[in-house]
């Protein structure tokens, strides 16, 4: 039996060594949504009350639809490292904390493959 | 809050309840606050999306419902959250480089960010609906 102390165990493993990927990969992908995400503005603002053929021939360009997939990865990566650190900071209880962060991942995966889909489903649909 | 915690003389948290809104700490709660905004603005680029990749009548549908004035509420309500995230975001990766955070610094790029969000928001409305 070891007299360590719980805090002594878990120092002599040392560190995982991943300790500042999320901050990191937070940043990473804010500087790659500035540009997108104002050249995504621009865009949805001349898609105003377009018709239909319009947005569709619009998205199914590849200059619209490549960018637009970047966004959509980027996006919701961002989301999900950001609202994993809104939910660990205000849910105490891990009863509710775990299945609250669980469902942050499958939402912002979920929504997210959704979205792509429907982009390469637009631009390869015909 | 217990007598004794009270008598003791010592300082209390930081609860939020007792401080006096400060420009500071406001415009970081609305970071975090826009933020998750944004997690609900995410459905309607979602739908979007899946209402052109589903047809004309799911577009139309999708068209209906944002022309609406509770869709044009969302809407708004999107674009302040986009706007302001987009701009305090850029300020937040001008603090990553080690630089602004002066007072008189925080206080001016703060206010430029509130001030930018209102321009953005008016600038975009009027030229997404041609009023410009």
């Amino acid at each position: 039996m070891s007299l360590k102390t719980p805090l002594g165990r878990v120092r002599g493993l040392g560190s995982a060594k991943d300790g500042t990927e999320h901050f990191w990969i937070q940043r990473v992908t804010a500087i790659a949504l500035v540009p997108l995400v104002i050249w995504f503005i621009a865009k949805v603002i001349a898609l105003t009350g377009a018709d239909y053929m319009t947005a569709r021939a619009a998205v199914a360009d590849p200059l619209f639809a490549v960018p637009l997939l970047l966004l959509i990865g980027t996006g919701f990566y961002h989301l999900k490292l950001g609202m994993q650190v809104v939910i660990e900071d205000y849910v105490s209880n891990d009863a509710l904390k775990i299945p609250a962060l669980l469902l942050n991942t499958f939402f912002c995966a979920g929504v997210g493959i959704l979205s792509a889909f429907a982009v390469l489903q637009i631009s390869f649909g015909g | 809050m217990s007598q004794t915690q009270q008598n003791s003389g010592r300082p209390l948290s930081p609860h939020l309840s007792v401080y006096k809104p400060q420009i500071s700490s406001t415009l970081s709660i609305l970071h975090r606050a826009t933020g998750v905004a944004l997690a609900v603005g995410v459905l309607v680029l979602a739908w979007w999306l899946v209402a052109i990749a589903g047809g004309a009548e799911a577009y139309d549908q999708f068209m209906v419902c944002m022309s609406s004035i509770p869709g044009k509420l969302v809407l708004l309500g999107f674009t302040v959250a986009l706007n302001y995230h987009l701009l305090n975001g850029i300020r937040h990766l001008y603090w990553d480089t080690g630089r602004g955070f002066e007072i008189d610094s925080l206080h001016r790029t703060g206010w430029m960010v509130v001030i930018g969000t209102a321009l953005l928001t008016v600038v975009e409305w009027a030229l997404a609906y041609g009023m410009v």
